[in-house]
């Protein structure tokens, strides 16, 4: 697949047509219909959560949020893929694969409210935490992928950027060690098309994302991120040829962020109308549902019936995230060193001593 | 006992670090097959193979930020920055992550890795390859950052290093990478990391000071001897964490201190070990706190480096002024 669709030919890696009709059989991965059923109802899952956060978001009862609104089918493909052993290296819009490797909508509710116990991942294991300085993460998967291939280990790193984060240095860094180690890593762009506001044409002057690949030596390919089976099948044979030895892939999937970058953006600013008209048509959930309808393996009806409950869900495991409690306060000390130096432990008495005062003072 | 130099102990904590625990490796760049542009990791990757021991692409930030991976994955890397001039590439890394993924993920996730940085001036380089920037690197929280300034101590703070949980930023006075022998223990031996060493116990005057000036602060002591002036020699061993204690204890009991540090002056180590005096032993003081450190400046050149670095005098002279205060 990676050489007939190698980015050189300046070809997009499609499955299925704007109408879930597949355009591409010969490419089509074997899903059963029970898997594939489960991955729709998981992004439609995670669709509902995101619109509700933003939601909440309007009414004051979380910070600053992220949504995925319309990218769900790169997370969704992933989420359906990525093993338990695998990793989970995020930057901040893959709600579907975190909630896949057992991150659960609480935590990620915790974290936007205001609690690093979000980043815990209590039922989630080899999942890196949330992170915000763009392209920085790409370097640990890296070096995880190292770890894999060091101790002869059957697992890959799945890694995530957005096309903004491409013109970092530690993209760059990132692909280029992996590539010269031969280190199983997945790295995932999510081209949504705007880095905030700056436009893909503006993060460079490449033909594609995906064709950075050919010089850094390694596999490259340019997918619809919004067709669920391209991206279920271009992860599959990523993971293949990692669990081959054959070294990194670079996925970049194309997409579009229907919502704004976050809950703070306002997205009339830098773009039309038109534009995001256009892009309806190519929504992932659409499509795949419209396979599912022609399949008779979904129907309206039951969306209809489904959807109180998953927002029935959400609301729950936010309630519960608003009720987590206050912020005690030995753990703004305690997680910086193995063992807390001895001044750390002063300053956390010393601002003891000075609650306690203040306590006495305030009425 | 072996007769070493500093890179001598430093390569031989690395190879009983290597010899005993596989999770242990090392690389970046040129430290594999030359063994380091100082050769303090030559031979390494003759005994313990390319996978342990290897050439890195020459970035920074990719050396750091791999390192962090993998030691989240559960390994142990050792790290090298060629040159403390060429880490700021990698300063994202070690500020955003190395230094937070603990307290990020509550204490799930760990990394246990040494960044080795050469550091400090007085060996006639080209820019970039003098500085000592530990103030930088002291301010940032959730790092360790600790300097040797014995092949004694190089090699048991390195395994210290090694084997903590903590991000430990290991800075090498390279200016005394070979200008000091001295007697090393063999097999394995550890120094924790926090503590400092009273290297001379005095009662007119408390110096603290770390790394290559130790050897520039005992030369002032010939001299301050001589003018019949007893000098408390504290080498500091970490900068982060900080061991107050000691230095409390010290200006309890002389009333005077001076700290010889050779980074810029300005928000360096020298005003925070004088506010440990002040906070910790204010009724005991007997004069200001005095600073002999760089001048705010960049490092001159080789010709011009001698105005810039502490040299015995200029260390002599603060030890006069503070005790005739």
């Amino acid at each position: 697949m990676f050489n007939e669709y190698n980015p050189i030919d300046k070809k997009v890696f499609q499955i299925i047509d704007d109408k879930g009709k597949v355009i591409n059989k010969a490419m089509m991965p074997a899903v059963s219909d029970e898997k594939l059923l489960k991955a729709y109802k998981d992004m439609l899952f995670a669709r509902t959560a995101d619109l509700q956060i933003v939601s909440y978001q309007r009414q004051g009862r979380i910070y600053t949020y992220p949504p995925n609104y319309g990218q769900e089918a790169i997370s969704g493909a992933v989420g359906a893929i990525i093993g338990e052993n695998d990793w989970l290296v995020p930057a901040f819009r893959e709600m579907g694969a975190m909630l896949a490797k057992g991150v659960t909508l609480k935590e990620l509710f915790l974290y936007f409210m205001g609690y690093e116990d979000g980043s815990k991942f209590q039922n989630a294991k080899k999942t890196l935490p949330i992170s915000v300085p763009i392209a920085s993460q790409l370097l640990h998967a890296a070096g995880i992928g190292y770890e894999i291939k060091y101790n002869k280990k059957d697992e890959v790193v799945f890694a995530f950027v957005g096309d903004g984060g491409t013109s970092e240095g530690d993209f760059h860094e990132a692909i280029n060690f992996a590539g010269v180690w031969k280190v199983p890593v997945i790295f995932i762009i999510q081209n949504n098309q705007y880095g905030i506001s700056t436009p893909t044409r503006m993060q460079t002057a490449s033909e594609s994302l995906a064709i950075k690949a050919v010089a850094y030596g390694v596999k490259g390919i340019k997918v619809d991120g919004n067709d669920y089976f391209a991206m279920y099948k271009a992860v599959e044979e990523s993971v293949k040829a990692c669990k081959n030895g054959e070294g990194p892939v670079l996925i970049e999937a194309v997409t579009y962020r229907k919502g704004a970058h976050t809950t703070s953006d306002d997205p009339t600013k830098y773009r039309t109308k038109e534009e995001e008209q256009q892009w309806e048509s190519k929504d992932p959930l659409r499509r795949l549902k419209l396979y599912l309808e022609a399949k008779k393996l979904w129907s309206e009806k039951e969306e209809e019936k489904i959807l109180p409950q998953y927002k029935e869900e959400v609301d729950r495991q936010f309630i519960e995230a608003e009720n987590y409690g206050p912020y005690p306060k030995e753990d703004v000390f305690k997680f910086l060193y193995a063992e807390m130096p001895d001044d750390l432990k002063e300053q956390e008495k010393e601002y003891e001593r000075f609650l306690q005062w203040k306590a006495s003072k305030v009425k | 006992m072996k007769i070493m130099n500093m890179v001598n102990a430093i390569n031989d904590a690395l190879d009983i670090k290597l010899a005993e625990d596989k999770s242990v490796i090392v690389y970046g760049e040129d430290v594999g097959v030359e063994g380091g542009v100082f050769r303090v990791t030559e031979g390494l990757q003759q005994k313990y193979g390319a996978e342990r021991v290897f050439d890195s692409p020459l970035a920074e930030s990719g050396i750091v930020g791999t390192a962090i991976g993998m030691a989240v994955a559960g390994m142990r890397p050792v790290v090298e920055m060629q040159f403390c001039g060429f880490v700021y590439p990698a300063f994202n890394q070690i500020i955003s992550h190395a230094s937070r993924m603990r307290n990020r993920s509550r204490g799930q996730l760990e990394t246990p890795m040494v960044i080795r940085m050469p550091y400090g001036g007085g060996i006639n380089a080209l820019e970039h390859h003098s500085e000592s920037m530990e103030a930088i690197f002291g301010h940032i929280p959730g790092l360790k950052v600790v300097a040797p300034s014995t092949p004694h101590d190089a090699k048991g703070m390195l395994i210290s290093a090694i084997e903590s949980n903590d991000t430990i930023l290991f800075m090498e006075p390279k200016r005394i990478y070979r200008a000091i022998k001295q007697e090393v223990a063999d097999g394995k031996f550890t120094i924790p990391l926090g503590k400092a060493n009273v290297l001379n116990q005095g009662k007119d005057v408390t110096i603290v000071s770390f790394g290559a000036m130790i050897r520039e602060v005992q030369k002032a002591m010939v001299m301050a001897k001589e003018a019949g002036i007893s000098v408390e020699l504290i080498d500091l061993r970490s900068i982060y964490p900080i061991d107050r204690e000691t230095i409390a204890k010290s200006v309890k009991k002389t009333g005077r201190i001076i700290t010889v540090t050779e980074g810029p002056k300005s928000f360096g180590l020298g005003a925070e070990i004088s506010q440990i005096a002040i906070e910790e032993a204010f009724l005991h003081l007997e004069a200001p706190p005095a600073r002999v450190s760089g001048f705010d400046v960049i490092v001159p050149l080789p010709k011009g480096e001698h105005h810039y670095m502490q040299d015995p005098y200029k260390i002599f002279y603060e030890i006069e002024k503070i005790v005739k205060y």
